[in-house]
């Protein structure tokens, strides 16, 4: 209640209305840990990053005893170790655009925040944010895991380069945007997660099955061209078609989403 | 300060706004009226800025909402009580809209205690809520950030007798330190306790809007004779209409005296003439807006 009482002390202090004090945005690091705090304060969202951390355990428990000694290394215990977080991370993606319509707090969100390209850049960076974490964990993860195959003898290698943890981070940002892409875009939490996992099958599934579509697929399908990105290298013309199948899958659905947000009346 | 100016709002071909301008002023409660689907929802989304106008504007503080930079310290919105995530404690919603808004952590236990949800119900998730404790927790998330002006949604719905008349308190007592409230309801007599300032709607437009006190006394004259046709007759001749009441008498839009004038003219015998108060802003109220309910349920 003091707001009240101050502004009308300034107003009749200064002898114009309270109504011109200048105009302070709410920072963007305030929006992004709002949305951090938000991926994880429902249980749904608390759950889904606990499969996917128990997840990453169970990759490597699978290494340590099924796979031959030699690929006991640490970056085939990462790059397979990631592989549940490539699949749930964008689902996570996904929740955090869909679920401000479908639990319908877009209301109080965009009453609080009503640039609302300013919370679609929040979610965004809160999404990088959440896929550096993953990586971060599943190093340290692999890296336990690294030493227990020294210990039963297997390889043991820590060769990894700095390009290879880039690309292993790239992958998982990627798909997250791609997620976060698509539930902006469909607004609709089961629509646009069966979307995201069905629309690129789909396609990959057509471009074996029909010939003239094979040379476009091999460009446009991110499944395939996203997959050297977890490999020891990548070369200059895989790079190429990886840029085209994101243009496709993760900027297009990005803008289109973020257009649909702003136009779209909050009720 | 609010202020409404020409807002339209058409879908399609149904005009659910259609030219509405008021004024809402520092130190005064605004009671925003109309059936249900009288276009009150769809002004005060307008207002803050979820719903883009198809015509006209609406500022908060001379400014468009969306330029408020971070609105909930300047003003409190409170247009759906139901409108939070039911996984979510009713602590976690106003924890969120502290962080966002910038609000100390500390403020949150003192808001919630402020609306009379204790520690219990705060670490209840809002699934488990009532309508009237979702109302408690939407009516503190709009004071969280210590605004100057509140524009309250049907505030009441849900609420216990006790609760009503707690909430008419905290927002008399608002609104005297200076504040601007708006506040929308369905009911004249739940806004008349509590309002200084009404605005009617109906069918999207504006019926009727004043001051309380003025609207009250130019709701008509009313009066009753022995003999009601000869009544009805005489106001005929003298020009005067008038809708009847439920206990046989009849509001006229004049003043006594000309009332009075006409019935000694044709000597009749008056059992009552008085100013009709507000059970004659009721019957306006009701006249106004009648037949707009079914145009509501059938869209």
């Amino acid at each position: 209640m003091t707001a009240v009482q101050t502004r009308q002390q300034a107003a009749e202090e200064s002898g114009r209305p309270a109504t011109t004090h200048h105009v302070t945005k709410i920072p963007l690091t305030r929006l992004t840990l709002v949305e951090l705090r938000k991926l994880a304060d429902t249980r749904s969202g608390f759950w889904l990053l606990v499969v996917i951390g128990v997840a990453s355990a169970g990759t490597a428990a699978i290494l340590l005893s099924a796979a031959p000694a030699e690929e006991q290394r640490f970056f085939d215990l990462l790059s397979f170790g990631l592989a549940p977080a490539t699949v749930l991370l964008p689902v996570l993606g996904v929740l955090s655009m869909t679920s401000e319509w479908s639990q319908r707090t877009a209301l109080a969100t965009f009453t609080l925040v009503p640039e609302r390209g300013r919370v679609i850049a929040a979610k965004l960076l809160a999404g990088v944010l959440i896929a550096v974490a993953a990586v971060v964990a599943a190093v340290a993860l692999s890296a336990v895991a690294n030493l227990i195959a020294i210990g039963i003898g297997g390889d043991g290698s820590w060769h990894v380069t700095a390009d290879q943890l880039g690309r292993l981070l790239l992958n998982q940002v990627i798909f997250l945007l791609m997620g976060a892409g698509f539930g902006a875009l469909l607004m609709n939490s089961p629509l646009a997660i069966v979307l995201y996992f069905a629309l690129p099958t789909v396609w990959s599934i057509l471009g074996e099955m029909i010939k003239p579509l094979s040379t476009a697929a091999g460009w446009a399908d991110l499944n395939i061209t996203a997959t050297p990105l977890s490999e020891p290298t990548m070369t200059s013309g895989q790079w190429a078609r990886f840029g085209v199948s994101v243009a496709i899958w993760v900027v297009l659905p990005l803008i289109l989403g973020t257009l649909r947000t702003l136009r779209r009346e909050v009720s | 300060m609010i202020s409404a100016e020409h807002l339209s709002k058409r879908y399609g071909s149904h005009p659910a706004v259609d030219d509405v301008s008021f004024t809402c002023e520092p130190g005064t409660v605004t009671g925003f009226l109309g059936p249900n689907g009288a276009g009150k929802s769809t002004t005060m989304r307008m207002i803050c800025g979820l719903t883009p106008p198809t015509a006209g504007r609406a500022t908060v503080d001379d400014r468009a909402y969306r330029r408020l930079g971070n609105p909930g310290r300047r003003i409190g919105v409170l247009l759906d009580a139901s409108a939070q995530h039911p996984g979510r404690t009713g602590r976690e919603v106003l924890t969120l809209a502290a962080l966002t808004m910038g609000v100390p952590r500390q403020q949150v236990d003192a808001g919630l205690e402020r609306v009379g949800l204790n520690k219990t119900a705060a670490k209840r998730r809002v699934k488990a809520y009532s309508l009237g404790m979702r109302q408690r927790l939407g009516l503190a998330y709009a004071l969280l950030g210590d605004p100057g002006i509140l524009i309250l949604d049907e505030p009441a719905n849900g609420l216990d007798p006790e609760g009503i008349f707690w909430m008419r308190g905290l927002l008399r007592d608002f609104a005297d330190r200076g504040g601007t409230v708006l506040l929308s309801s369905h009911l004249l007599r739940e806004v008349e306790a509590v309002a200084d300032k009404l605005v009617v709607i109906g069918g999207g437009r504006i019926v009727a809007q004043g001051d309380k006190a003025e609207l009250l006394a130019a709701s008509g004259t009313v009066v009753k004779a022995l003999d009601m046709p000869a009544l009805r007759a005489a106001l005929e001749r003298a020009g005067l209409t008038g809708t009847e009441t439920a206990d046989g008498g009849v509001v006229v839009q004049a003043d006594a005296e000309v009332i009075g004038r006409a019935a000694a003219e044709a000597r009749l015998v008056l059992l009552e003439l008085r100013p009709a108060d507000s059970g004659g802003l009721e019957q306006m109220f009701l006249t106004l807006t009648a037949g707009e309910t079914v145009k509501e349920v059938v869209r």
